[in-house]
């Protein structure tokens, strides 16, 4: 069995890690800058990765995900399975088992009341729970004994790790947030600010936006760990002078999210200070085609299913569209070693890594011109290709980025080479990506005919991430745009293929029917994926231990943090 | 002088009121979503209940007759009551929506840095503004004014996120003297604790200062340009009084007068903050804040920062009117 052999290896990771060191809080205070500031340590209130990493340190779920994204059990003796029995046949229940003798930070004991606490307090419907999502379809969460807690769900769960696994579903104490259920919630300031948690810190001191002081956990299971007594989780200014704080000044330890251009990121770190370290995840650049007409003429019909766009629904224009770009050179400009260039949409774990569609690594402009000469769609007086009245005039939005930016000005020339005419727009993240149903502007109403942003899925499994682009998930004027299918592919097969994964329980299974719904949407150009995106942060190198990890916090394994003796 | 006071400070409330409606209806208009920057993989139905949480499903006006009742009543009798030991003090206050705390602590936890820097700076910015005004006007056309009048342009016309980080390249990265990144739980408890505190102030107060002189040495030197040709100081220089007793009291004092209103306009500029700086230096004080507030969508933050601002303003416009009747006594108001 496949998880097994996962988690010897993470076993084996964590004996790897240096047991040289000796005592805890040996090694002083380690410095940690977040360019952008969290707001509160619950992450049930924000759902921001700011939050979630600088939670991390204090909360800690009962399974989470290692470097590999593995799953490795953290407050959980073990992670249930179908095949130890922790997880029923049906697929509808999931029991877990918390390690025995585990305190909180105040010294009392961790039970499961903690947990089923935790599933009350985040399905509390007037609490606006931001991570509702990990415990959907979650019906009852019962307590066994002292340490066993029994998840119920209303429908077969193939992947039931949702609830209380990895950085977004962090068990919080029972005794602490009693009084905070619901609207209450927001009203808990102190406990908000300074969760009772059992990881290797507890907070002495927050200011929300600016900084918050850690010591370590006295009553932290691990009695050697955490090497740092003290840890100081700095917020606020900007990319750039986080990294050089870290990287030549070298005030600071760790630096998070360091999006800088390759040679800038470069230069820093050939100061000698730090080191810049990067991991691959689920995260893809892409474009979304428009696969209906966003023509203003419309109203309320545009970019709606009532119209079929008048040139991108033809497969040649979309593939053309695709072979234009040249995706390795968009790396080496916006991304250097953070960015890898992609031909799917679902890029990881490497199960569900499809290698059919790899052409696309290759940049074709004649194939290209070829193919839409075959299709009919010939160049015009003014060199922009036509077809009965229909130009290749393409509207092209994104939010404002200056990478973004450079790659809307590249696809841009790239099509023009072939005989489309693109005119480039760009949108303020915060109205872009802001959902607000008033606003013509966000990517959901799609009102142009691509648009280009990055997504990705939590966690390591592509189930839901797979089923965004189902015919139901359109945004429609019905469904207050709200969805996640912003191309409005509609494909009886795919949704099939979707019902199915959602019944499929075996691993082999599930990866073969994911990497078909890639394929199927790469192979008929509805997306088309630039660039892999990497997490990029950077470590001094006196600082020992860091293991980048983009399926969970980036903080995950700061237990194991340590202070290199050799400067 | 104490009826006009009266008078003016009557006027205020209306005009807050007023003021505070038209900030939350244009923070309202403006498109901006509290939760547009959490992660994709946050689906649109969660979205919307942490919305409903907020309080945005409610209508408007409800939203508004609330922040207000929060803010004009609840916070002041809450702090009253903590003064007193009256009771508990714990009547619902306003709460900003990404720290989900109260934003009156929010504001009262950055003051200290802000007052620290901002403040330092605007006070070493009129302390070396004041000379060089005085100088340049006495010496017009002077290599001293030229100098003063290429700084004063340099300071103006050079953005503060240009010379902060150029002052951090140079010394921070390369000649290590100053710490880059601003430490706000830093205490002043010793001499070395003092020394640190300013050495990482040096840069922010530098910067600040170089632009806040700038501005108001061209005003010292144009009143006082003003002042020396007048027929006073033509007499007071007949009757033989030393040169250094008529420009020192006869025109400095005059030509006080105008650029002493336009310090006190500037005051309210301190407790808004830096924002730019600030984020240079992570000082993390009000301006930081702010920015960060309406990048997040923070409305109740947004609008009671804004609003703490213009009852600043009106407040010290009061402040430069009576000074002025102060210090001018032709000026009569009643």
């Amino acid at each position: 069995m496949r998880l097994r052999t996962l988690l010897l290896g993470a076993a084996a990771a964590v004996a790897i890690t240096p047991a040289a060191l000796a005592e805890r809080g040996s090694d002083g205070e380690v410095k940690i800058i977040y360019w952008q500031a969290p707001s509160t340590m619950n992450p049930y209130l924000s759902g921001g990765t700011k939050e979630l990493e600088a939670a991390s340190l204090v909360v800690e779920p009962l399974a989470r995900y290692d470097q590999d994204g593995n799953m490795v059990p953290w407050l959980a003796e073990s992670v249930p399975t179908v095949d130890n029995g922790g997880v029923s046949s049906d697929l509808t229940t999931i029991t877990w088992k918390l390690r025995e003798g585990l305190l909180w930070s105040d010294g009392s004991p961790v039970t499961s009341a903690d947990v089923v606490f935790t599933w009350k307090y985040c399905a509390d419907p007037a609490g606006g729970c931001a991570q509702s999502e990990k415990y959907n379809d979650v019906t009852d969460v019962k307590a066994v004994d002292d340490l066993t807690v029994t998840v119920t769900f209303g429908v077969p769960k193939p992947f039931p790790y949702g609830p209380f696994v990895g950085a977004q579903a962090p068990i919080i104490q029972a005794a602490q947030f009693a009084d905070c259920l619901g609207a209450k919630a927001p009203e808990c300031t102190d406990a908000n600010f300074g969760p009772i948690g059992t990881g290797p810190f507890q907070v002495t001191d927050f200011r929300p936006n600016d900084v918050i002081s850690l010591e370590a956990n006295p009553n932290y299971r691990d009695p050697a760990k955490p090497a740092f007594a003290t840890v100081t989780f700095k917020g606020g200014g900007d990319t750039a002078s986080a990294g050089r704080s870290v990287l030549e000044t070298g005030e600071f330890d760790y630096a998070w999210n360091m999006q800088l251009a390759p040679d800038v990121l470069g230069a820093m770190e050939s100061a000698g200070k730090g080191t810049v370290v990067s991991a691959f995840g689920t995260l893809v650049e892409r474009i979304m085609i428009n696969l209906t007409n966003p023509d203003p003429a419309l109203g309320d019909e545009r970019s709606t299913k009532a119209h079929p766009h008048p040139f991108l629904s033809d497969p040649a224009v979309r593939q053309a569209l695709s072979m234009a770009i040249d995706r390795a050179l968009l790396v080496e400009i916006g991304y250097g070693s953070a960015g890898r260039p992609s031909c799917n949409v679902l890029p990881a774990p490497e199960i569900y890594k499809s290698t059919a569609n790899d052409g696309c690594l290759v940049q074709d402009i004649e194939g290209a011109k070829a193919l839409l000469d075959g299709a009919g769609w010939v160049p015009g007086a003014d060199g922009i290709r036509a077809k009965d009245g229909v130009r290749l005039s393409i509207l092209y939005q994104t939010s404002t980025n200056a990478v973004r930016q450079d790659f809307q000005a590249l696809i841009k020339q790239w099509w023009s080479d072939i005989g489309v005419e693109t005119e480039l727009r760009n949108i303020d993240a915060s109205v872009f990506f802001g959902g607000d149903p008033g606003s013509p502007d966000t990517f959901q109403k799609f009102y142009a005919d691509v648009e280009m942003y990055a997504n990705n899925f939590d966690g390591t499994d592509p189930e839901a991430y797979m089923a965004n682009w189902e015919c139901k998930q359109a945004p429609t004027p019905e469904t207050q745009w709200q969805g996640n299918n912003m191309p409005r592919y509609c494909s009886e097969e795919y949704d099939a293929l979707v019902a199915k994964m959602a019944q499929t329980g075996k691993l082999e299974d599930r990866a073969t029917l994911a990497k078909a719904m890639n394929d199927k949407l790469m192979q008929e150009y509805i997306i088309l994926p630039l660039v892999d995106r990497g997490r990029v942060s950077a470590h001094s190198n006196t600082l020992g231990g860091v293991i980048m990890n983009v399926w969970d916090s980036e903080l995950w394994n700061a237990a194991d943090w340590y202070r290199t003796k050799t400067q | 002088m104490l009826n006009y006071t009266i008078r003016r400070l009557l006027l205020a409330i209306p005009t807050l009121i007023a003021i505070s409606l038209i900030i939350f209806l244009l923070l309202d208009l403006a498109p901006s979503d509290p939760t547009a920057n959490l992660p994709l993989t946050i689906p649109p139905e969660v979205r919307e209940k942490i919305r409903q949480s907020l309080g945005l499903g409610d209508p408007i006006y409800i939203r508004y007759l609330l922040w207000c009742k929060q803010f004009f009543i609840n916070e002041p009798l809450n702090i009253l009551e903590q003064w007193l030991g009256w009771g508990e003090g714990d009547r619902l206050r306003v709460l900003s929506w990404q720290t989900r705390s109260p934003v009156v602590d929010l504001i009262v936890e950055r003051t200290p840095q802000t007052l620290w820097v901002v403040g330092m700076s605007y006070v070493v910015g009129v302390a070396i503004a004041l000379p060089i005004g005085i100088i340049s006007a006495y010496r017009q056309y002077s290599w001293f004014d030229q100098i003063g009048t290429f700084v004063s342009m340099v300071g103006f016309s050079v953005p503060t996120f240009f010379t902060g980080v150029l002052v951090i390249v140079i010394f921070s990265v390369w000649l290590g003297w100053f710490p880059s990144i601003y430490d706000t739980t830093h205490e002043v408890t010793d001499w070395e604790s003092f020394l640190f505190q300013v050495r990482q102030m040096i840069m922010p107060v530098a910067v600040l200062a170089l632009f806040n002189a700038a501005q108001i040495s061209r005003f010292m030197r144009a009143s006082m340009l003003d002042n020396l040709n007048q027929d006073y100081v033509r007499t007071a220089r007949a009757k033989g009084l030393r040169e250094r007793t008529v420009v020192l009291i006869h025109v400095l004092r005059n030509s006080l007068i105008p650029v002493v209103t336009v310090i006190a306009l500037g005051v309210p500029q301190i407790f808004g903050g830096a924002i730019i700086t600030e984020q240079v230096f992570k000082v993390n004080g009000l301006g930081q804040l702010l920015i960060i507030s309406i990048q997040g969508g923070d409305l109740p933050t947004v609008q009671t920062l804004t609003f703490i601002f213009a009852v600043l303003i009106i407040v010290f416009n009061l402040v430069a009117d009576v000074l002025y009747g102060i210090l001018d006594p032709r000026i009569r108001y009643d």
